[in-house]
């Protein structure tokens, strides 16, 4: 070919359109925000019932992932996320989603090998990461506090 | 007997002719602008199956099934089934053909297989070695998502430049004599791996579309011909990033295609309504396009000589996330109108 790669990386940049960043953000926004607010409300009726702040918030929490599991496994929650983007990625909804849908998806390669291998195939790196940074946050408290102490 | 032109492309002195040919599709493909050319749609994409790779052998079998019924054979009258897919190992063509009692070549080309198979399978049949030769593929969306991207269930999004890839597939059965309007095929050309530096998997007809600038521009310097010569020159899955690219590309070596030219990606969906973003792609997006849409309007005169120059990625998920850059392939089969007496 005449052309370089260089020069092909710029024809090709000049002909891919790109992300509709404005709307993108705004969706995202909505949607993160919408779920958020709903899961505000929710706690805000728990309490009312007369349950305790922290209780309230694990209760909510356990709603949300129960429902992304519900949505994922009906096949809308990928018909949301579509648009909503981060909106529905960053919440715990994200999260659900990522360890529901390799788990349905390899339910043909059997319950321990499918489901239960696949499950953590996309989410797995977000436990290594929060559980490492866990550790390490937890050593570096610990050596401060003997050293304060 | 066949013969070298050129630096590339091979002239099939004794041209096959396609004496039958069926492209099958599912449901997105059936509300597309092509819905009415299709032999067979489906508008439950599991065929009846349990899973997703079952579902993508029952579409190959029935392809064949619907292209030797029209021939009036049994699959073991074949001499040489020539099918692949883009399963891992190719099992969707195993699988698929394992009982036709016809012997079988499993063919890799990624989206280009169905103009590879047809030109190891025309190779065939000019060389007299086999009576009989059928081509295969197709692609189904569920098993390509799940091997080469993210869950089906998963809430991701997909970049404007992605593409859709096509549940269909298209079957071709070549024999050495044939009807006057069954479709010829006079010429052939494997192409030559080409690799831009594209390692964006979102982005596939940017990866595809120097391998077909080059099998296109090496195809007409071989033939001496110039695109003004042929009726249709026809890509596989470059979608309409990939296709404006290849005209770009072309244009750069004084080759003008715009007139003649056009994409299956780009006719098998509607880009807006049907939101594909960059168009269709997979061995079945070309494959069941060629084998209904353009066979027909051959047959019917339309057209009387089409380049087919089938696109393929050939990356692996493995590949990918080593950081590998994408090596693109694009093999060319000239198909003429039965009684055309020219050759390239």
């Amino acid at each position: 070919m005449a052309i370089s790669k260089e020069e092909y990386a710029v024809l090709v940049k000049q002909t891919a359109p790109p992300s509709p960043l404005g709307t993108d953000c705004l969706k995202a926004f909505l949607c993160g925000g919408g779920i958020c607010a709903l899961a505000q409300l929710g706690l805000a009726l728990l309490q009312t019932a007369g349950l305790d702040e922290d209780t309230g918030k694990t209760v909510v929490m356990i709603a949300l992932i129960v429902l992304t599991a519900v949505l994922t496994a009906l096949g809308l929650f990928d018909k949301l996320a579509k648009h909503a983007g981060a909106g529905t990625a960053v919440p715990i909804t994200g999260f659900a989603n990522a360890v529901v849908s390799p788990a349905l998806e390899a339910k043909r390669e059997g319950f321990v090998l499918g489901t239960a291998a696949q499950m953590f195939s996309i989410a797995g790196p977000v436990l290594v990461f929060g559980c490492g940074s866990a550790a390490l946050y937890g050593l570096v408290y610990f050596l401060l506090k003997k050293a304060g102490a | 007997m066949a013969s070298r032109i050129g630096t590339r492309t091979i002239r099939l002195d004794r041209p096959p002719r396609v004496i039958a040919h069926a492209g099958l599709a599912g449901k997105k493909e059936s509300e597309g602008p092509l819905q009415s050319v299709f032999d067979r749609t489906f508008a439950d994409t599991t065929f009846g199956e349990k899973g997703w790779e079952k579902a993508e052998q029952t579409l190959l079998r029935m392809t064949l099934g619907c292209a030797l019924q029209k021939a009036k054979l049994p699959p073991s009258a074949l001499d040489l089934i020539c099918a692949g897919d883009l399963e891992n190992q190719c099992t969707a063509s195993s699988f698929a053909f394992e009982d036709s009692g016809a012997p079988f070549c499993g063919l890799y080309g990624a989206c280009s297989t169905m103009a590879l198979a047809l030109a190891v399978a025309a190779l065939a049949v000019e060389t007299g070695t086999c009576r009989l030769a059928a081509a295969a593929t197709g692609s189904h969306f569920c098993t390509a998502e799940r091997q080469f991207r993210k869950p089906l269930e998963y809430g991701g999004q997909r970049t404007p430049t992605a593409q859709w890839t096509v549940t269909g597939a298209g079957a071709a059965i070549l024999a050495a004599n044939g009807d006057e309007t069954d479709p010829k095929i006079t010429a052939v050309q494997f192409g030559t791996i080409t690799d831009l530096g594209i390692t964006d998997g979102a982005n596939m007809g940017a990866a595809m579309a120097p391998a077909a600038a080059r099998t296109i521009a090496d195809f007409l310097r071989d033939t001496n011909t110039k695109p003004g010569d042929y009726d249709l020159i026809l890509t596989g899955d470059l979608g309409f990033i990939g296709s404006e690219l290849l005209l770009e590309l072309l244009r750069r070596e004084d080759i003008d295609l715009t007139a003649v030219h056009n994409d299956c990606g780009k006719m098998i969906f509607d880009r807006e309504r049907q939101d594909v973003h960059a168009g269709g792609s997979g061995c079945g997006c070309s494959a069941s396009v060629l084998c209904s849409h353009i066979f027909d309007e051959i047959r019917r005169g339309r057209y009387r000589k089409v380049l087919f120059v089938a696109t393929g990625a050939l990356l692996s998920a493995t590949s990918a996330l080593q950081g590998e850059t994408i090596p693109g392939i694009a093999h060319a089969v000239l198909l003429e109108r039965g009684e055309t007496e020219e050759r390239a």
